[in-house]
């Protein structure tokens, strides 16, 4: 049972890193253009906003 | 044909606020002091990464233009920049280089939509998270029960569940609860006060419990509850700021830019709602009118089927009075614009349409309608199990127990996941054939219609004159009066050549033409005078009584006549065959002339139909069609349909629409097929469909566990199992909606 001690407090480490990835992504506007991504990603050339204020 | 004598232009009151254009641009004088500024921009035909880019490079090509930002499910542009640099004008000009229509957006429009829709995926990703890890635990405690499970490390996972679930439950559950109590304070009962009350009843029962160190501990079924509820809850909200976000593109790309003209008479563009009285603006052959106001320059004819319904071009001059939304045909038009809030057509439509809404029993949307049922039955059930237990002579602690259970057992989790999720299917169904909903409830009262009435010109019709008779003219005389028309605008004569070239092949353009607005064609030859246009132009004394016809006339010769008529869509009788076949009433209600309303009705095949119809009279009709019971859907484009749109039980509205009439209707559809019309109401009626058979699904749940929780054998297992299984189900049955095949 001692395994316990450290297994719960992990599972509730991991799952709240990954709410707080979540979170993260949600407010620096990752799902803003859920469309448009899908084809940034297939940009080729670099993107020339680089210094542009994140939203 | 004479031009206005410019001294006139000159005598003319000079406008008093005359300020420099691009300070008078709303959003460039509030911005001024941020640096830098941002403004938002609706972006049309924009489908793929390429325009995306194309989009983003043009505006970061103007001068002044820090970072643009385009976003492809939003179609619109954010742009940061220099407001002393650049202006929305220059930004909108540069896009329409490359090929795209822009307008600008007000930003604070469409902040608050989109904070509430992050407020709930927040709370969604909390409530998730907590769902999981509680889940986790308690399948561990369940598959340890009466087993070798040591009963301190369950009770230690109980509490860890309870800590886990305490703060979960307050954040996420915070929208139910402030909802519920709204109701409550209003005397109402919605669908939040069942669930926040079995949300609150089960965690301060599961707390109690687990103080007691019993097995009757709830958390992992109130935190799963909230999951799905708040799921249900951000589709909804998703669906609504969807629809709200298009709408508002739409319109503004509809007023759309005007070109201004300053004192000292240089132009310029800016957005037609930032247009003040006294502006004078200039629109171009082609150009709708952006605002009211009076013509002070220049003569020709304009299209006003948007506003009167009449398709027949009417002629302007000095000083006449017109409206936003009319067509320049013939020639450029320098326009003043007059105040709106005048007793202008306009003003006069609004305040019709105001009363309309407000007579207009407010609607209320079938969750709410099931809540109302839903929500006494539940607790009356929950009531009836306490006081049945404690008569059998149970303790109180029991009978409460089994009473929260069954209230935890009868949570509308699928019945508040029933309507959203459908909803959003029969949306983007919807959507992928050209028609947006505008307004979410609209699915459900298209749903209950039973009578389809359209109007006739740019509804039934596209509003476009189309030559009567084609064959019967002589290919000669055919060819000479399309050479004289191919060089003009007018509607006639695009038709007289569309009809010619059809026939024909090609048309030869004739040279030398001179154009007098309202009155017709001239070319002088050899033989004489060559002449198409009206019947005193050409020197015809008595007419045919039709104000849609055109004559021509060579030299001496016998004039020839040429009739023209609106032309229906290519689809039109078709879709009302469709639709009597599936049993709806139809009728045409029109403002234009009886007979041509009659003849119109025939070719479309409508039994039903009425002409020279005002604003009024169609809202008296439509309202007593209401009071024989009958749910009229409305279908019109015309700033004189708005009133009657905004009356009806659900509306629909052509993209070519007047501003107005999309603002009051619940869908708009693009192209030219009327079978958008069928298709909405046919995927009204199945998400409605869809909706019943998810609230069945709810009640045969239900329907097993009610019992089986009233018994008191219902164990948090039970409760984990029905709460999600039921709401994956309701999910899964309204995809079929938007994987379909289009009917």
């Amino acid at each position: 049972m001692t395994a316990l001690a450290w297994l719960v407090p992990a599972a509730l480490i991991l799952g709240g890193l990954g709410l707080g990835a979540f979170l993260w992504a949600l407010r620096s506007g990752q799902f803003e253009d859920l469309d448009g991504a899908a084809y940034r990603a297939l940009e080729d050339e670099p993107p020339d906003d680089e210094d542009a204020p994140r939203r | 044909m004479t031009e206005v004598p410019t001294s006139q232009f000159k005598d003319a009151a000079p406008f008093k606020d005359a300020a420099p254009l691009n300070e008078s641009d709303p959003h460039a004088q509030e911005n001024a002091a941020a640096d830098p500024s941002t403004m938002i921009l609706a972006v049309e035909d924009m489908h793929c990464g390429g325009c995306l880019r194309a989009v983003e490079r043009a505006a970061m090509r103007v001068n002044g233009v820090q970072a643009a930002r385009a976003s492809l499910a939003a179609k619109r542009v954010t742009v940061t920049y220099d407001s002393a640099a650049t202006n929305e004008a220059d930004v909108i000009a540069a896009l329409d280089r490359v090929g795209f229509e822009a307008a600008p957006l007000e930003a604070s429009k469409q902040d608050r939509g989109d904070q509430r829709q992050r407020y709930l995926l927040r709370r969604v990703a909390v409530a998730g998270f907590a769902a999981m890890n509680i889940m986790l635990i308690s399948i561990a405690v369940w598959s340890g029960e009466g087993g070798d499970m040591d009963p301190a490390v369950a009770q230690m996972f109980r509490w860890l569940s309870a800590l886990i679930a305490l703060p979960t439950i307050i954040y996420a559950g915070e929208p139910f609860f402030v909802s519920a109590f709204a109701a409550l304070k209003g005397r109402r009962l919605n669908m939040d006060v069942p669930i926040s009350l079995a949300i609150i009843l089960a965690t301060g029962m599961s707390i109690y419990q687990t103080m007691q160190a019993s097995e009757q501990v709830y958390f992992d079924a109130a935190v799963m509850l909230l999951f799905f509820l708040l799921v249900g809850r951000y589709l909804d909200e998703a669906l609504r700021v969807r629809a709200r976000g298009e709408a508002q593109n739409l319109l503004s790309l509809q007023s759309g830019i005007a070109t201004v003209i300053t004192e000292d008479g240089s132009q310029s563009k800016v957005p037609a709602n930032a247009l003040r009285p006294g502006d004078r603006i200039l629109v171009a052959v082609g150009e709708r009118v952006g605002a009211d106001g009076v013509v002070v320059r220049g003569t020709g004819e304009i299209d006003q089927s948007l506003i009167t319904g009449e398709t027949m071009p009417a002629a302007v001059a000095d000083g006449t009075q017109i409206y936003a939304g009319s067509l320049s045909l013939t020639r450029s038009l320098e326009i003043k614009v007059t105040a709106a809030d005048d007793a202008t057509l306009l003003a006069e439509i609004s305040r019709l349409m105001m009363a309309a809404e407000q007579g207009k029993a407010r609607y209320r949307v079938l969750a709410d309608r099931a809540a109302q049922i839903y929500a006494p039955a539940v607790h009356g059930l929950g009531l009836v199990t306490f006081i049945g237990w404690l008569g059998f002579g149970a303790s109180w602690q029991t009978a409460l127990t089994y009473a929260i259970a069954v209230l935890i057992i009868t949570c509308p989790c699928a019945l508040a996941l029933a309507v959203p999720v459908v909803q959003i299917a029969a949306a983007s169904r919807l959507f992928k054939c050209g028609v947006m909903v505008k307004v979410p409830d609209g699915l459900e009262r298209i749903a209950e219609v039973d009578a389809v009435v359209f109007d006739k010109t740019g509804t039934l019709t596209l509003g476009e004159p189309q030559l009567l008779d084609a064959e019967a003219v002589p290919a000669g005389t055919l060819a000479a009066a399309a050479s004289l028309a191919s060089g003009s605008r007018h509607p006639f004569s695009r038709a007289l050549v569309a009809a010619a070239e059809e026939r024909l092949g090609t048309v030869e353009v004739a040279r030398n033409v001179e154009e007098t607005p309202g009155e017709g064609l001239l070319v002088r030859t050899s033989r004489g005078e060559e002449r198409l246009g009206s019947a005193a132009w050409c020197g015809v004394k008595k007419t045919a009584g039709n104000t849609a016809e055109v004559w021509y006339r060579y030299g001496e010769d016998a004039p020839v006549l040429f009739c023209f008529a609106d032309r229906l869509r290519p689809d039109a009788a078709e879709t009302i065959a469709v639709l009597k076949a599936r049993g709806f009433a139809v009728a045409l209600l029109s403002g234009d002339r009886e007979t041509v309303v009659a003849r119109t009705a025939q070719d479309a095949g409508i039994d039903v139909f009425l002409g020279e119809l005002k604003p009024a009279d169609k809202i008296a009709w439509l309202e007593d069609r209401a009071s024989e019971g009958r749910k009229v859907l409305m279908v019109g484009d015309g700033l004189n349909d708005a009133p009657a749109l905004a009356a009806a039980h659900a509306s629909m509205s052509p993209a070519t629409a007047a501003d107005i009439s999309q603002r009051a209707a619940d869908f708009i559809f693009q192209g030219r097929a009327l079978s958008s019309v069928a298709e909405a109401v046919d995927t009204g009626s199945r998400a409605r469909r869809m909706a019943l058979q998810n609230f069945g699904v709810a009640l045969v749940y239900n329907a097993i566990c009610v019992p089986l929780a009233m018994g008191g054998f219902v164990t948090p297992l039970i409760a984990a199992i029905v709460m999600s299984s039921s709401s994956i189900l309701v999910t899964l049955n309204a995809t079929r909606l938007a994987g379909g095949k289009r009917a």
